[in-house]
């Protein structure tokens, strides 16, 4: 168990460090000059060269990147250019919205996916089970940007329930702000559930076809009960599996729903740092959601080995 | 019987099954509609989708406007039959690159395994940290926004995905006896993956590219949505729905069109990569 441990947990700090090694590659030495890329092909030369100083552009990219790394191992992750504050305060601020939503809308999927799954396995071949697979076949079709949209064009211009977007801040009262991620944590979690409730369905379907279930059924447990207790704590493993590569798309989605619904998160300021050309704000969020995925994976790896010791054996 | 007619005979019961298919060919229908409008769209729209007319501005559906117009007054239907064409492209190129990449890699570290097979996966593991819209951000970031960028950032998500199928396809290939003749016979890795390994996974990577097809359209699609893609005056089905989102209190139904064009086109494309692989291989279908 333990080199099996050490073995992941070596693979995961090459992984993230590879991420920063790229992220830094792309951003900073690609475009040649970023204090050029930051003020336009026509800025004042001098100008230029008050800003490389002030970046810092002028030392070698080595010693640019390992300060860089130490930064982010720190906490401390530059100035913004644009906003003239420190880019972790900007993070930590926009992080307050980001992860709550991302989380919100982890349990909304995963609750949505398995009740449709655990039923439509249990009504199999039946009226059921067609209508959700027929559900999760069209979510899967749906981009969750639109599905947003008609969310807000529903529950917020037609039966005015909610707000069309926009986020008080939690100052503003937990269950005001809580409000105003409801509509956006639907839109990401339908989608997402459509893909969950078919490999829910397919891995209880798969459970149920062996020895333990009959007998559990033969010594008299009930028909929910077996699959409960027992079938559903067995299709788990496949499912964390997709969770863990799925989180990946439901943090991009989330950049992209904080825009369907003006939430200033994370996704709103990469965008709008793009736009500003900060390119220390877009650094760090994008090493910072990799990061995000990356820890994700690592977790999910981990989990596996603890729910099936037979997995840690093979090198999966 | 002859090779010849063996393999006629073949073709013309794969044909029978894919037309006796539900999924398959509701799949092909609705892609065909899609491809259909794109070709048509090259020379014919039934309005023009460049036209700015303020006099014409959000016009109700009509005989002149099938769908209507929006807020600058250009017609719905046009702009959709013009933005099959943008979706279609990106995702030609899109799956090209991660196709052409992706299985050179998947095939290179299945023929040669130890650290050539080590490295390539550990470099697909790597990128999975990068998802399409996070590629698409640094891209961006440092060569503006672009169809060509999105196309480039939504390939290279592409790439471990066919690299990952392809090695794990080749591998189980590289274990059959035929492969071990061949090898025997004195044949080269590189002879055998050309001539026995590719023609035998050939299939599931179609099937892989149809359902990747349909992803890379959802990914342009949000793209474009958030400027990051297709740049005006091309109409682009994201683009035309965070136009649509600023007037969603006057003309909701500006919302419904371009969202329902989406859906249908990756639903299409779905249905036909899961059509696919059960008339290709029955088997796959049972373990979904």
């Amino acid at each position: 168990m333990s080199i099996f441990l050490a073995k992941r947990f070596l693979t995961f700090i090459a992984t993230l460090f590879g991420a920063t090694v790229v992220v830094f590659l792309v951003l900073e030495i690609l475009p040649g000059d970023p204090a050029l890329l930051i003020l336009g092909i026509e800025a004042d030369p001098e100008a230029v060269e008050a800003l490389r100083e002030k970046l810092g552009l002028n030392r070698p990219a080595l010693e640019r990147y390992f300060s860089w790394l130490g930064g982010l191992l720190t906490g401390d992750l530059g100035m913004s250019y644009t906003y003239d504050v420190p880019v972790t305060e900007l993070v930590r601020e926009r992080l307050a919205l980001t992860v709550p939503l991302a989380v919100f809308a982890m349990v909304l999927s995963t609750v949505f996916a398995l009740v449709l799954g655990v039923y439509a396995a249990s009504h199999h071949n039946k009226v059921g089970d067609f209508g959700v697979m027929g559900f999760s076949q069209l979510g899967i079709a749906v981009p969750n940007f639109w599905f947003g949209i008609l969310l807000i064009l529903f529950f917020a211009v037609q039966l005015r329930w909610f707000k069309s977007g926009g986020f008080p801040g939690w100052d503003a009262g937990t269950w005001v702000a809580f409000k105003s991620l409801i509509l956006p944590a639907i839109a990401l979690a339908t989608v997402q559930s459509a893909i969950f409730a078919r490999v829910t369905r397919s891995s209880v379907l798969e459970v149920l076809r062996e020895d333990f279930v009959r007998t559990a059924r033969a010594k008299g447990l009930t028909r929910s009960g077996t699959l409960w207790q027992h079938v559903l704590r067995n299709a788990l493993i496949p499912m964390i599996t997709i969770m863990g590569l799925q989180f990946a798309n439901l943090l991009a989605g989330t950049i992209i729903i904080e825009n369907v619904f003006y939430l200033p998160g994370l996704g709103k300021l990469v965008f709008q740092a793009i736009t500003n050309r900060d390119m220390e704000v877009v650094k760090s969020v994008v090493v910072l959601l990799a990061g995000m995925v990356v820890i994700i994976n690592f977790i999910v790896d981990i989990l596996y080995a603890v729910i099936d010791p037979r997995l840690k054996v093979h090198d999966v | 019987m002859t090779p010849t007619t063996t393999s006629a005979a073949i073709n013309q019961s794969l044909l029978a099954r894919c037309l006796r298919h539900r999924s398959f060919m509701i799949g092909g229908v609705l892609t065909g509609i899609m491809i259909l409008a794109a070709v048509v769209s090259l020379f014919w729209t039934p309005q023009s989708a460049y036209d700015i007319t303020i006099a014409n501005r959000l016009k109700p559906l009509s005989g002149t406007f099938w769908l209507g117009t929006d807020q600058f007054g250009r017609d719905i239907f046009s702009m959709l039959m013009v933005g099959a064409q943008n979706s279609i492209t990106v995702g030609v190129v899109a799956v090209g690159i991660g196709l052409v990449i992706g299985v050179a890699l998947g095939a290179l570290a299945s023929a040669r395994r130890g650290w050539t097979e080590e490295i390539v996966m550990r470099m697909s593991d790597f990128t999975f940290a990068f998802p399409a819209i996070l590629s698409a951000i640094m891209i961006t970031a440092i060569l503006g926004p672009g169809a060509v960028n999105s196309m480039i950032a939504i390939g290279i998500y592409n790439i471990p995905i066919f690299a990952r199928l392809t090695r794990g396809s080749a591998n189980a290939i590289w274990a059959r006896e035929f492969v071990m003749a061949a090898q025997a016979a004195g044949k080269g890795r590189f002879r055998i993956t050309v001539e026995h390994i590719l023609p035998n996974i050939v299939n599931i990577i179609v099937v892989q590219a149809t359902i990747q097809f349909a992803i890379a359209i959802l990914a342009e699609a949000a793209l474009s949505y958030l400027g990051l893609g297709t740049q005006p005056p091309n109409p682009s089905w994201g683009r035309m729905l965070s136009e649509a989102q600023t007037m969603i209190y006057n003309a909701p139904l500006l919302a419904i069109y371009p969202g329902i064009t989406i859906v249908l086109a990756v639903l299409g494309l779905n249905l036909l990569g899961d059509g696919l692989r059960d008339v290709i291989d029955p088997r796959l279908s049972r373990q979904r």
